[in-house]
């Protein structure tokens, strides 16, 4: 039944009434009857989505909405503020256009539209986020076992009340400065191999005071400094806290920083929890993108082929499009990074494409899908991958070519910058390695662990950060230290390792007088050479 | 099945919040700016907002980030030249840290001064912080004051849109269950016989006495049913009374000496001077009148255009304008019920022995009545005569009068600052 819609019946269907709508005011009539058209069509090419909730909002409540990274409750932080009023300024001064859509992950999927826009750009709206992006949230596989929308919503409400009811209780400064050091170590609070359970406000307090005793028992029980009669020795200098080393840092201090309070504790948990349900975002950023991208622009071409919507509509429709795909060459003044919409939309299309009219190097560098039914094979590619995996296995050579990519090779041993690949045959296999690589977040964020704690010392706190093809550690590092140094309570201690060597040592608070960023002599290993 | 909400007239401040933090934060920053800002203004826009700019050094969030060196390999889109093997030498620092890592990533290392802008009201709020008008506030209840509507309890009179609701049914209630009792308990009597004479054996039972009965209860129940759910005097209404509510008023009084020795520029820093008194008066003040005075040998009171920009020249006899406020003062701002102020801008120079004069009025006539007195001598030369006349004021009136010297534009605001500045128990 599906198969009766695809591209290559060109005769429109009979049911198609004219078009929905010729002017460029929107009404809600006009919106429920664009989403009852969209959503059709949606379902017609097998889009399974949440239920959706389109909120009409002003473009002051745009910027709060997006200054709050879109979440629609926020607890209370001056970050959100500064963000705000960034947005606010660029806004004013015309430097930048609101995003047309901000989406939530939730069930129902909430999706606002801007009432300064006109009709097309509400059905762009529309399209893209509660169609689009909806069926990414609810089909891609991080999402659906890392995140759990139907419960964000309530579990926002209650950190936000938390959170203000400890700042009743204990200042807003001492709130703020433990949520500044969360922040700044939000992104290592993420479990990236477990998954967690499922967060929910009403279980959360039911267990928060549970939570507090427990964690009080253990903490007692670690810091037990009373040597054991009869213990040796070296059983002392064997046993490691923690026995393996932590990823988890914000995990970690949670449950093992010695003076913080229970309602710390709570604090660090929240953030850590919202670092969690972000995360799946920050791995899907081009296939989500580019998935709502694609099938945007696939519902309205339908939608106008089948004469729906005017040839006006369409004109200003592809020239949002257009925009929203428009990749800047690296050397222009504009470029900032690849855009993840543009790189999405193409390895999407070119699937669509390599599935339905399949050349002879398709059918030799994707055998398995060259020709198959692309609604499938679409779906196959949003549902089991993230943005490093769906490159590897997705970018071809064809949009390699398209986009003019090539990988340089920025080595600081060597004096020059090598050209190490561009899209040629020798080349395609080594670029998309590395544009792959570019998106695997173990590569793009310091690898930084627990490694030790000093349990029966000065109970200091050591942290490993294992180089990735020797990069150092950027100068905010002495910084966020000092951050992690609020939390713990103690001395903490980071080592950047190239291998087994110690390249760079960061110390909070800082030895002596030494500079934090010079090198160690005393604890290297001489230098393999 | 989609949701369609409009909420467009829910709240839109909802980062409000927020953003008070984050000026909180920055109170530091902000507060300098606003200094800075105090002296450059024109004077026309002395309570505009203003634009606030912090390093963004300060205000960075750090995290844990790749620095430059090591071995990276980066895609880039829109190759035009370039093919496999070719060797680039560096120009610096290209990209940023992570640069290549899509629009996630930070966008590259910006030094540029976060800017922001602080509405009209933050900004005289950072303008004043910290500051007091020295203690005493009179506040009086004159003829024309305002009112202020407050409940005063229940009434039985008044309009149908005062209505008290639940005091109404409640009185309605009473008076039902009141002129309806003594009924329900004839019914409650009434019933009981009925009861009783239909339980007795058929035989026995009297027909005509049940119907009797009946006819009894019912026309009982009838005239239950006659006493009225909602009477007139039932109803209750809410009731308002106007109160009047003191006001607090000032009137600050501008001396401006405009003699030959006075030029544009050191008026323009009076000027301003008499605007940043008069804006705190106002945050202090409901109600706020301003009295200009200029003089050079006589004083004369002028409207604000004329004393800041006409041109006069002459002599200079300062206690002119001291008798003219004196004048004022009794005539149309008496002291029970003004909070009185004066500021008076001079370069200082007087007939030697006019300042006596000055010291005698300002002790026996004004400073007994006003709030506060500023002085404030506009001259890079040294004092004379007036100044120390008026030094002895301030060892009489400590808390009441305060005298200063401004030699710059710069030195306007933080002057004030110190002349206002909170004093601990006064």
């Amino acid at each position: 039944m599906l198969d009766t819609f695809t591209t290559e019946t060109d005769a429109p269907k009979s049911e198609s009434s004219g078009p929905i709508s010729t002017s460029s005011e929107w009404t809600f009539e006009l919106i429920q009857d664009y989403d009852r058209a969209i959503g059709e069509l949606a379902e017609e090419f097998g889009l399974d989505t949440y239920p959706n909730q389109i909120e009409v909002i002003s473009s002051e409540q745009m910027m709060d909405a997006y200054s709050s990274v879109g979440m629609p409750v926020g607890y209370n932080h001056w970050s959100f503020g500064k963000q705000f009023i960034s947005v606010e300024n660029n806004y004013q001064r015309g430097l930048m256009g609101l995003a047309y859509e901000i989406v939530i992950n939730s069930n129902p999927c909430i999706a606002y539209l801007m009432e300064e826009n006109t009709m097309t750009m509400q059905a762009l709206v529309i399209a893209h986020a509660s169609y689009g992006h909806n069926s990414f949230f609810k089909g891609n596989y991080l999402f659906r076992s890392w995140t759990d929308a139907s419960s964000i919503i309530d579990y926002l409400i209650f950190a936000k009340n938390y959170i203000a009811r400890c700042e009743e209780r204990h200042g807003l400064d001492e709130v703020e400065a433990i949520l500044d050091s969360c922040h700044a170590l939000m992104n290592y609070g993420v479990d990236r191999y477990k998954r967690p359970y499922p967060i929910s406000a009403v279980e959360e307090e039911r267990r928060q005071k549970e939570r507090e005793e427990y964690r009080q028992r253990q903490l007692n029980d670690l810091w037990r400094t009373i040597p054991k009669l009869g213990e040796g020795a070296e059983e002392a200098a064997v046993r490691r806290f923690p026995e393996e080393p932590q990823e988890n840092l914000l995990y970690f201090v949670e449950k093992n920083a010695p003076l913080l309070e229970n309602w710390q504790r709570e604090l660090v948990r929240i953030v850590r929890k919202l670092a969690q349900y972000f995360y799946p975002q920050r791995q899907t950023q081009v296939m989500n993108e580019g998935w709502a991208t694609f099938w945007h622009y696939t519902l309205l071409s339908e939608l106008y082929r089948r004469g729906r919507v005017t040839e006006g509509f369409m004109m200003e429709f592809l020239q949002s499009h257009t925009n929203v795909i428009y990749q800047p060459s690296f050397d222009t003044p504009y470029y900032n990074g690849i855009n993840p919409y543009t790189l999405g939309f193409s390895i999407f299309s070119d699937l669509r494409r390599i599935c339905e009219n399949p050349t002879d190097e398709d059918r030799q560098w994707f055998p398995d899908i060259a020709g198959s039914n692309w609604k499938e094979t679409l779906q196959f590619a949003m549902r089991d991958f993230k943005d490093e995996s769906f490159i590897l296995q997705f970018l071809s050579p064809k949009v390699m070519r398209d986009m003019k990519l090539f990988s340089i090779s920025d080595n600081d041993r060597e004096n020059e910058i090598v050209v190490s690949a561009i899209h040629d045959e020798d080349g395609y296999r080594e670029l998309r390695a590395n544009l792959a690589g570019q998106y695997n977040l173990g590569n793009r964020e310091p690898n930084i662990q627990v490694y030790s704690v000093e349990t029966r010392g000065d109970r200091s706190l050591t942290l490993h950060h294992t180089q990735h093809r020797r990069r150092p550690l950027g100068k905010d590092t002495n910084e966020v230290l000092r951050h992690l140094h609020r939390l713990w309570g103690f001395d903490v201690h980071l080592h950047s390792l190239n291998g087994e060597e110690i390249t760079a040592s960061y110390h909070c608070p800082e030895l002596g007088r030494d500079r934090p960023d010079r090198e160690e002599e005393s604890m290297l290993v001489p230098k393999p050479i | 099945m989609s949701y369609i909400i409009d909420r467009r007239l829910n709240g839109k401040k909802k980062s409000t919040v927020n953003r008070q933090r984050f000026l909180r934060r920055y109170k530091a920053h902000i507060k300098k700016a606003v200094g800075e800002a105090m002296n450059s203004r024109s004077i026309t826009d002395m309570d505009k907002g203003e634009r606030i700019s912090i390093p963004t050094r300060d205000i960075n969030e750090p995290i844990f980030s790749h620095g430059a060196g090591g071995h990276v390999e980066r895609v880039l889109p829109g190759n035009k030249e370039f093919i496999s093997g070719d060797r680039i030498p560096r120009q610096g620092q290209q990209g940023g840290s992570g640069g290549g890592g899509g629009a996630a990533s930070d966008s590259g290392e910006g030094v540029d001064e976060f800017v922001f802008q602080i509405s009209q009201e933050e900004f005289l709020d950072f303008m004043f912080e910290g500051l007091q008008l020295p203690n005493m506030i009179k506040r009086r209840l004159a003829g024309n004051e305002s009112f202020q509507v407050v409940r005063a309890g229940i009434s039985n009179e008044g309009t149908p849109g005062r209505i008290n609701v639940v005091r109404s049914l409640r009185a309605a209630n009473a008076r039902r269950i009141a002129l309806t009792s003594s009924k329900r308990r004839n019914i409650r009597e009434l019933e009981l016989e009925l009861e009783q004479e239909e339980n007795k054996d058929p035989a026995l039972r009297d027909q005509r006495r049940i119907e009797s009965l009946s006819g009894e209860i019912a026309e009982l129940r009838r005239r239950i049913d006659r006493v009225p759910f909602l009477d007139d005097f039932d109803l209750k209404y809410n009731l308002l009374v106007r109160q009047p509510r003191p006001r607090s008023r000032a009137v600050m009084f501008c001396l401006m000496d405009v003699s030959g020795s006075m030029n544009q520029a050191t008026k323009d820093m009076a000027k301003r001077f008499f605007l940043l008194l008069y804006l705190f008066l106002q945050r202090s003040y409901e109600y706020t009148e301003v009295v200009f005075i200029r003089h050079h040998t006589s004083a004369k009171e002028v409207d604000e255009e004329e004393f800041f920009y006409s041109r006069e020249t002459g002599g200079t006899i300062v206690s002119s304008a001291l008798k003219l406020m004196r004048r004022i003062m009794h005539e149309r701002y008496p002291a029970s019920e003004w909070n009185i102020y004066g500021a008076q801008a001079s370069d200082g120079d007087n007939w030697n022995d006019d300042s006596s004069t000055c010291h005698k009025i300002l002790i026996d006539d004004i400073m007994p009545h006003v709030q506060y007195y500023s002085y404030v001598e506009i001259t890079p030369r040294d004092h004379q005569a007036l100044w120390e006349e008026y030094e002895s004021v301030r060892t009489l009136f400590p808390n009441h009068f305060a005298m200063e010297q401004i030699v710059d534009v710069q030195d306007i605001y933080p002057v004030f600052r110190q002349l206002f500045s909170q004093k601990v128990a006064a």
